[in-house]
């Protein structure tokens, strides 16, 4: 892949937003690449958990005499045994990384159980087989508490979320109850969502080696930094003393952002035992062990003019966090920013359950607010007569709608019309049930997608050799959004080398810190630092006189040097913590100047059996308006990554907690429904490409954008096919016959 | 234990494993070959498929023992036209379901050739390999990170 | 896991002989639902008798009209057999409804027969469940019955059996052949399963020392038949309702109705009742409707799966219109 002549010129053409083929794309193709499970070690343990199977209460007895006596088994870990961790620490703004314990449980250091799943034994043992198999064995005997687990029960009584500096519980502009009860049109709707898992592949696992105080771990992680962080923590040593690896993970969607117990678990056997512990959680182990998405329910009244100006725009949400942990879900983000209504006022109130802490699951808030949003709108579209996509552009904001702020960019107009025309919404004829292929009803149906941008301290350190080669080094993630290619790009274009020539290496503490892949900033923020430090070198070029014509290998070779390399931050403690304050002050002051959102319109299509109810997506377009597109190929693939898991939350998914009990009962692929070939149609996806302002490179997160939306499209495209408002997902065919 | 030959990839494998081993773990574990991946050990994602004796299998339900003498294909063992078509359409991103995916494609060509129908045959795809017939025998391979048109568009490429 | 032992069988005789003699034995066909179990610790053998390679993989066809199936024909051999495609298509069509392809082609007949419930409290170790200990209570009942029946249910367990194939068999007077050391007998498929009553354990009328042999479809009454499966998504999941259907019409009446439902009874339920009201009727979309709504009239349901009654009747009369105004099916 590196290219050994150095080039002499660097008149070349821009890669950046080009259909580049992924860098790791024929490792991934032939089996090459090594996710966490395929690591070994010699003298190798093999662990795995013992989940509780009561939602609250004490152990009073744990007897491992039958698990022990499993011919492999090393040891099994109990409260009893267990070494001591430490617990983890509450929430500060100094140190983000404490926002990445899973729930403040100190596992194996109590005899209280918090929710029916909660791990309560280790077995370590020669073999997987061994271990699985001695830990079905351990007889656990438990004096119960009693507990809250039924949201549904629960959500009457939930109560409000306060405001933080990073999340607003609530928010209002004028007084939008006067306004909706004097509104000549209106509609006032209740929706619910279930609770949804994340369901990557790949399942969580983990290979953890003591060498004296220092601890290497092998981890599916979508946060290599703050596993680190809380690891030291957790075993009381120092940050630099613990190393994460993670150069490929399967998927992760959020359910890999948080440190949940089976990290913590594999560490501390491995500690006790003294031996390297690989702990690769079953399917079921993952559902019980970390926590998915939270259910919802939400109300939206919308009070509208006749003409369709909407007076006031109401959405409040219930959503849980674990009695142990979770954060809020901005349910209503969406609702302060995507219609110019007179009025606003949004809510978001909290339950807490013994459950396992909710987990951020892409678009967390978003996802399911849009969902009650823009069905509402659909609805109110509806009440009026109105060609729904003419409502919201009727409705579409010159500043935004819940503070005045100024959009960074904004074209969501644009994108309704170019997505309208590729799809042909002009050949819907508007009343229900009026399309029909043969026996199929046809329905077709429009929504928003909004997620806000954000960006995150990166660090890189980029090393141009005089080969003509450019490495750099940045602690990111890869989990499929192509982070290595994009970065090689962004360095090729910024150096004016060949993209072949640029490698990155990431996935690994030791690198640069940077980011965790979540809230869709990873990309941006590493590029922003990326580019910094290509600028760097530029200016270190220069003083080394470099011509315009001259290649930076030229330069190099010229002057003798075999390598120039620049940092952009630093990764010392000190060098850190200023680093994490400069980015709070700084977000914050461009937070309170700019409203920055990728946004999208999605059309889609579907058939509903008339007999049986059931439903099948037969179409999908979607226009985006996501700033700066780095690589057409990845970027699309991840847009459309996100509609389909939308199209399973819309239709199918569900995780079902027993509200007798709290457990779940479908921890499996086979009873949990995510969408397979099958269920999806062709997507058809495009972009503006029209750069943000005020982001690097123009560039606007779209890691999470394309979910959003996509359920309330389905919905309002039902509704149309059939003529029935089904405001409780999934849209099971039940609810359609 | 039990003494088991395990022929994968053309090459003779004697190993020593419990009756319990499935042949994923056999392959991943014993054998090394670890581009076979485990997504759910319960049959139902197929991020374990292989090729026994050309035909597709999830290898989580398959005990090792049961397959001595079988031919093998993994991943490792494949060489195909269609890996390259993966990556020009990008039909992956995480990377963790495509091997099975791979397997099963190469399954699923030959399954075709050979006149195995499926649900949808007969509802007006005759006997071209349409997108409709390859989502339906594909659907036993999941991918979480959504490249299913990738994936489609990819075999479609090889499959002429 | 538990631990156990295997045995490869190398003919018939041998694989009964290890049955006989081994008190906790169980055969192994495909495994894709025994190693399933097994791993989660419901099925717990001490003894594992693999029968994959029994000489019993032949698609025969017998004089008279009809067709042997060997037990351990593999389901996708079943489906794309030429004689199972022409004379039973919903034969063909109700496996390739089932499972994935991967699955397809490891399971066998014998293990598709047998195959156990999805009720996922039976899953559930830690969950009360008739089935799996008798006497401990179901938890099914209060709890998520999305997938379990509403017909030939009991107090005492209401899980639903989940084959596609069966329900197919059902239709067409499928018979079980059985052999053991003692002997070789014939047990009609609708016989097959058990309903369960005060005993769920007992699922059928198998001997735990027998072996499935072969199944054998007598001469269809017709080959306009066919199999519609209604589930969550659109491949890859059980089903909720199923209908596996045959019609004769002359002159606009039925002359022979063949009917039989899947996921919504504890074994794969003959629809006898229908086919009463069908025969002789009138082939309208109303007789269908009164067929469907004589088969369910003695249906009972939980919260969870009270739409299954609706979507039964439903797919019953969709079934028979396609099957009527379908050409090709003919
Ligand atoms: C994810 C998933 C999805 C599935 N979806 C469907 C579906 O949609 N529709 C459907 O119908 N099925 C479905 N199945 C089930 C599948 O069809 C069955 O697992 C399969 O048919 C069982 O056949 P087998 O040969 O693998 O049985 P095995 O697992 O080998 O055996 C099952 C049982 O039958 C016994 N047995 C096997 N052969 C004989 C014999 N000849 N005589 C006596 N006893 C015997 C065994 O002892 C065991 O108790 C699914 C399975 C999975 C894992
Ligand atoms: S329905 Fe039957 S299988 Fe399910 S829990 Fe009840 S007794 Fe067990
Ligand atoms: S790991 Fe075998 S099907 Fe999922
Ligand atoms: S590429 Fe990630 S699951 Fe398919």
């Amino acid at each position: 892949m590196t290219q050994t002549l150095p080039e002499t010129t660097t008149t070349r053409e821009s890669v950046v937003g080009k259909p580049v083929d992924r860098v790791d794309g024929t490792a991934k193709t032939t089996g090459e690449a090594r996710f966490t499970a395929e690591f070994s070690h010699p003298d190798l343990t093999h662990a795995a958990l013992v989940h509780a199977t009561v939602s609250r209460g004490r152990i009073t007895a744990i007897d491992t005499s039958a698990a022990s006596a499993v011919p492999g088994v090393v040891t099994v870990l109990t409260h009893h045994n267990a070494p001591a961790l430490k617990s983890p620490r509450k929430v500060t703004p100094t140190d983000l990384s404490t926002m990445a314990s899973g729930t403040s449980v100190n596992y194996l250091n109590t005899d209280e159980v918090h929710w029916d799943g909660q791990p309560i034994a280790v077995v370590v043992a020669e073999s997987a087989l061994a271990a699985r198999e001695a830990a079905a064995l351990v007889r656990v005997t438990y004096e119960t508490a009693e507990s809250t687990v039924d949201f549904t029960a629960e959500e009457p009584a939930a109560k409000p979320q306060k405001n933080n500096l990073v999340m607003q519980g609530s928010a209002k502009k004028g007084d939008a109850e006067a306004a909706f009860t004097a509104a000549p049109v209106k509609v006032d709707r209740r929706f619910t969502t279930p609770p949804l898992h994340h369901n990557a592949i790949e399942p969580h696992a983990t290979l953890a080696v003591w060498d004296g105080d220092r601890l290497t771990v092998h981890d599916a992680t979508q946060s290599i930094d703050w596993l680190r962080s809380h690891l030291a923590l957790r075993f009381g040593i120092p940050t630099r003393s613990v190393r994460v690896i993670a150069p490929f993970v399967g998927g992760g969607f959020g359910g890999k952002g948080f440190i949940w117990a089976g990290t913590i678990l594999t560490a501390l056997a491995a500690r006790a035992t003294g031996r390297p512990v690989r702990l690769v959680l079953t399917r079921e182990s993952v559902y019980r062990t970390v926590g998915g998405r939270t259910p919802s329910t939400q109300r939206v009244a919308l009070g509208a003019r006749t003409d369709g100006t909407l007076t006031s725009l109401i959405h409040t949400s219930v959503t849980r966090l674990g009695r142990v942990g979770g954060t809020p879900e901005a349910v209503t983000s969406q609702s302060k920013h995507l219609y110019a209504a007179e009025n606003i006022l949004v809510r978001q109130n909290l339950v807490e359950l013994d459950l396992v802490s909710n987990a951020a699951m892409r678009a967390p808030g978003e996802a399911i607010g849009t969902f009650a949003l823009e069905a509402s709108i659909d609805e109110l579209a509806y009440e009026l007569g109105m060609d729904p996509i003419e409502l919201r552009m009727h409705n579409e904001p010159e500043r935004n709608p819940i503070d005045g702020k100024q959009f960074a960019r904004r074209h969501l107009r644009e994108a309704y019309r170019v997505g309208a025309e590729r799809f042909g919404w002009a050949d819907r004829t508007p009343e229900p049930r009026s399309m029909r292929d043969g026996r199929w009803l046809v329905g077709m149906g429009v929504a928003s997608a909004f997620h806000p941008s954000m960006l995150f301290v990166a660090n890189v350190v980029v090393r141009l050799s005089v080969d003509g080669t450019v490495l750099v080094h940045c602690g990111l993630q890869e989990m499929g959004m192509g982070s290595a290619t994009v970065q090689a790009q962004v360095a090729a274009d910024a150096l004016g080398v060949p993209v072949e020539s640029v490698r990155v290496e990431y996935g690994d503490s030791t690198l640069p810190m940077a980011p965790g892949a979540g809230g869709s900033m990873q990309t941006a923020s590493v590029a922003n630092s990326l580019l910094a430090a290509c600028e760097k070198l530029e200016r270190k070029l220069t003083k080394l006189g470099r011509s315009p014509q001259e290649s930076p290998a030229a330069v190099l070779a010229r002057e003798g040097l075999p390598s120039l390399e620049v940092s952009v931050g630093s990764d010392t403690r000190l060098g850190r913590m200023a680093g994490q304050l400069r980015f709070m002050s700084k977000f914050l002051m461009d937070q309170r100047r700019w409203m920055k959102a990728a946004l999208g319109a999605h059309f889609c299509e579907v058939r509903v059996d008339p007999d049986t109810g059931e439903v099948r997506v037969s179409r999908w377009t979607a226009s985006f308006d996501v700033g700066r597109v780095l690589n057409a190929k990845t970027a699309t693939s991840q847009l459309k990554g996100g509609i389909v898991m939308g199209i399973g939350m819309a239709l199918a998914e569900q995780t079902l907690i027993d509200p007798r009990n709290g457990r779940i009962m479908n921890p499996s692929l086979a009873e949990y429904h995510v969408p397979v070939h099958a269920d999806i149609p062709p997507i058809d996806i495009t972009y503006l490409d029209e750069p943000d302002p005020t982001m690097p490179l123009g560039l606007v997160g779209i890691g999470e954008v394309s979910i959003t939306g996509v359920a309330g499209a389905i919905a309002n495209a039902i509704h149309h096919a059939t003529g029935k408002r089904i405001r409780d997902l999934p849209i099971t065919l039940d609810k359609l016959l | 234990m039990a003494e088991v030959r395990l022929r994968v990839n053309g090459a003779d494998h004697p190993l020593d494993i419990q009756p319990q081993v499935s042949l994923l773990d056999a392959l991943r574990e014993h054998l090394g070959l670890t581009g076979t991946k485990k997504g759910c050990d319960q049959g139902a994602c197929g991020a374990c498929t292989v090729l026994a004796d050309g035909e597709r299998i999830n290898s989580c339900l398959a005990l090792a023992v049961q397959y001595e003498g079988a031919e093998i294909t993994t991943i490792e063992g494949i060489d195909h036209p269609l890996q390259a078509a993966f990556v020009r359409h990008d039909g992956f991103q995480c990377g963790y379901c495509t091997s099975g995916q791979i397997c099963s494609a190469v399954g699923m060509l030959a399954e075709h050739k050979e006149g195995m129908p499926s649900a949808v045959t007969g509802q007006g795809s005759g006997s071209h390999l349409s997108g409709a017939e390859i989502r339906e025998r594909m659907s036993g391979n999941l991918c979480r990170c959504g490249a299913y048109n990738g994936i489609v568009e990819a075999i479609q490429e090889v499959a002429g | 896991m538990r631990t156990f032992s295997y045995v490869r069988a190398p003919d018939v005789e041998t694989a009964l002989r290890t049955i006989a003699t081994e008190p906790n034995a169980k055969f192994l066909g495909g495994g894709t639902n025994l190693v399933d179990l097994m791993r989660e610790n419901i099925e717990r053998p001490d003894v594992v008798v693999d029968i994959s390679r029994l000489p019993l993989t032949g698609i025969d066809e017998l004089p008279g009209g009809g067709v042997r199936i060997g037990a351990l024909v593999r389901n996708s051999s079943l489906a794309a057999h030429p004689l199972v495609r022409t004379r039973y298509p919903v034969v063909s069509q109700a496996v390739l409804g089932g499972a994935s392809a991967q699955l397809r082609n490891m399971a066998t007949v014998g293990g598709n027969l047998l195959q156990r419930t999805r009720c996922l409290y039976f899953y559930d170790e830690a969950s009360a469940c008739n089935k799996r200990e008798p006497g401990s209570g179901c938890s099914a009942l209060g709890g998520f019955t999305r997938n379990h029946g509403v017909l030939g249910v009991s107090d005492h367990c209401i899980a639903a059996h989940p084959s596609d194939l069966c329900v197919a068999l059902a239709a067409l007077d499928a018979e079980v052949e059985v052999e053991s050391t003692r002997g070789t007998r014939r047990i009609p498929l609708t016989e097959f399963h058990h309903l369960p009553g005060s005993t769920p354990h007992v699922e059928t009328a198998l001997a735990p020392d027998e072996l499935v042999t072969s199944v054998e479809l007598p001469a269809p009454v017709t080959t306009r038949s066919r199999y519609r499966k209604v589930r969550d998504r659109a491949s890859y999941a059980f089903a909720l309702v199923s209908v596996a259907a045959a019609l004769e019409v002359r002159d606009d009446t039925v002359t022979a109705a063949r009917l039989a439902l899947g996921g919504v009874a504890p074994k794969p339920w003959r629809a006898t009742e229908a086919e009463r009201v069908l025969l002789g009727a009138p082939a309208t979309e109303e007789s269908f409707r009164s067929a469907a709504e004589a088969e369910l009239a003695s249906a009972t349901s939980q919260d969870g799966n009270d739409f299954k009654i609706e979507l039964a009747r439903r797919t019953i009369v969709a079934t028979l219109r396609d099957l009527l105004t379908d050409r090709s099916a003919a």
